[in-house]
């Protein structure tokens, strides 16, 4: 048992609904706009619009939604670094179906794989570790994307194929880790936020105690959440309880999966594997300091960045500026001129689009859901 | 992407690469739960857990006394 449908149950988010309202409405009105509260992980978007709880809410609060999505923020220049080695004959790409239909610079994976480059989606990149010895004769590259939810995976994968001498598997890495990106957004300053509601998942690995300086530093308060109306609906109450109350602190609304310390066997991992740290490019976001990897030397025969050649490095980002701002959480998906019309799930200008945690592909679900325009 | 999957620990199928067999909402299939054995948790306390999978990698044993704690906790709200 997992309790799942009592963090489901409609009467506890009714009850929760109306504490959020009571506790809100004269914070609202101190601050003389509604209280802006930002949900980093796209996980937390899909469940926060697909449950419609953004329209149970009441309007002294408003969700802002961050750039959580990995999908989303994948930089062009990783789409045409995946394109370019799965169009080479000794390669392999083993890939997540999520990136596929991100567009790149020239194509995107999907369109490269009818144009007859080799390209493999796996559910594990453990299934990458098995095509690697099924195809003694083919370089197998793990094309590495996500948070620090999927980092792990991919430093035990490496480590596994380092261990059993697999030398034909390869990871590009793309890998980002989402607290920098976090202060980053603090720094900018770009949009007024009152608070955070954590990533349920990232903060199963990093740990609750990860967060300290958004609270220390940044004088925010940070819960961290769930996936379920309750869960979510929770950790919205302690915010408010918070602000109410002017505080800033960090707390932990999902406690049976997040510990305080996170995963350290994960840590571990990802500390033998990877060097972090690194400034990377986000979409939309630009570079964002100290969130990006890059594999240690020692494990250098697994890195994919040794098969590329300069012409794969080229930036070239085409996306409307709109994305840029939805992104950053300066304008609602519905928003854009673009949205259901030149942009489109079929259609996707960029990852916001195309994955189910993409704001705007999220939006559209719901608009095709209910009537068009009810969106506020 | 950061989808995690509640799955139960019906049995550990090769100790030496730490594979378990887990099923989740009746369909069974193998997950790597090295994460949580080298967290400390022995092979024989695992079994009959409930974890979060995450592309095929179980990243964390789910606490059912913190789940009951949290739903004890609010249902003593008023509102
Ligand atoms: S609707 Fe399309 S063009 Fe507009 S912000 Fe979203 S992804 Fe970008």
């Amino acid at each position: 048992m997992t309790q799942t449908n009592a963090f489901r149950d409609p009467s506890r988010v009714n009850q929760l609904i109306k504490c959020i309202q009571t506790e809100a409405a004269p914070i609202a009105e101190r601050l003389g706009r509604p209280i802006q509260i930002m949900e980093v992980c796209g996980g937390h978007t899909h469940a926060i619009v697909n449950t419609g709880i953004n329209q149970l809410l009441p309007s002294s609060i408003e969700l802002i939604h961050g750039p959580g999505c990995p999908v989303c923020v994948l930089p062009t220049t990783a789409i045409d670094q995946a394109v370019s080695l799965a169009e080479s004959s000794n390669h392999i790409l083993a890939s997540f179906g999520d990136p596929l239909r991100v567009p790149g610079s020239r194509h995107s994976l999907l369109d490269a794989k009818a144009n007859g480059a080799h390209i493999q989606t796996l559910y594990s990149p453990l299934d990458a570790l098995k095509l690697a010895k099924h195809h003694p004769n083919k370089t197998i590259i793990f094309f590495a994307i996500g948070f620090d939810t999927t980092i792990p995976s991919t430093a035990c994968t490496l480590q596994m194929a380092a261990q059993q001498s697999i030398t034909n598997f390869r990871v590009l890495c793309h890998h980002i880790c989402l607290m920098p990106v976090l202060t980053t957004l603090l720094e900018r300053q770009e949009i007024q936020l009152d608070g955070f509601l954590g990533p349920g998942h990232v903060s199963m690995v990093i740990g609750a105690k990860a967060y300290a300086s958004i609270a220390d530093k940044y004088h925010k308060p940070l819960v961290i959440a769930g996936f379920e109306p309750v869960d979510i609906l929770h950790a919205l109450y302690l915010l408010v309880q918070q602000l109410s109350a002017q505080q800033h602190s960090i707390q932990n609304a999902y406690s049976r999966v997040v510990l305080e310390e996170g995963n350290k066997a994960a840590q571990q991992s990802i500390n033998d594997v990877f060097i972090s740290g690194i400034d990377a490019k986000w979409r939309g976001l630009d570079l964002v300091p100290g969130s990006g990897l890059s594999i240690r030397p020692k494990y250098q025969q697994h890195d994919a960045v040794q098969l590329l050649n300069s012409q794969h490095v080229a930036e070239n980002n085409t996306d409307p500026v709109y994305c840029k701002q939805v992104l950053t959480g300066s304008l609602k998906p519905h928003h854009c001129p673009w949205f259901g019309k030149q942009c489109t799930p079929h259609h996707p200008q960029s990852g916001l689009m195309v994955s189910t945690e993409g704001a705007c592909a999220a939006y559209y679900a719901s608009h095709a859901k209910t009537a068009v325009g009810t969106l506020s | 992407m950061c989808l995690g999957i509640p799955a139960k620990i019906i049995s550990i199928t090769d100790k030496e690469s730490a594979t378990a067999l887990v099923e989740t909402a009746g369909v069974k299939r193998e997950a790597c739960i090295s994460l949580l054995s080298l967290q400390g948790n022995s092979f024989d306390d695992l079994i009959g857990q409930w974890v979060l999978l995450h592309v095929g990698f179980a990243m964390a044993v789910i606490d059912q006394d913190e789940a009951l704690r949290t739903l004890a906790l609010l249902a003593s709200l008023e509102g």
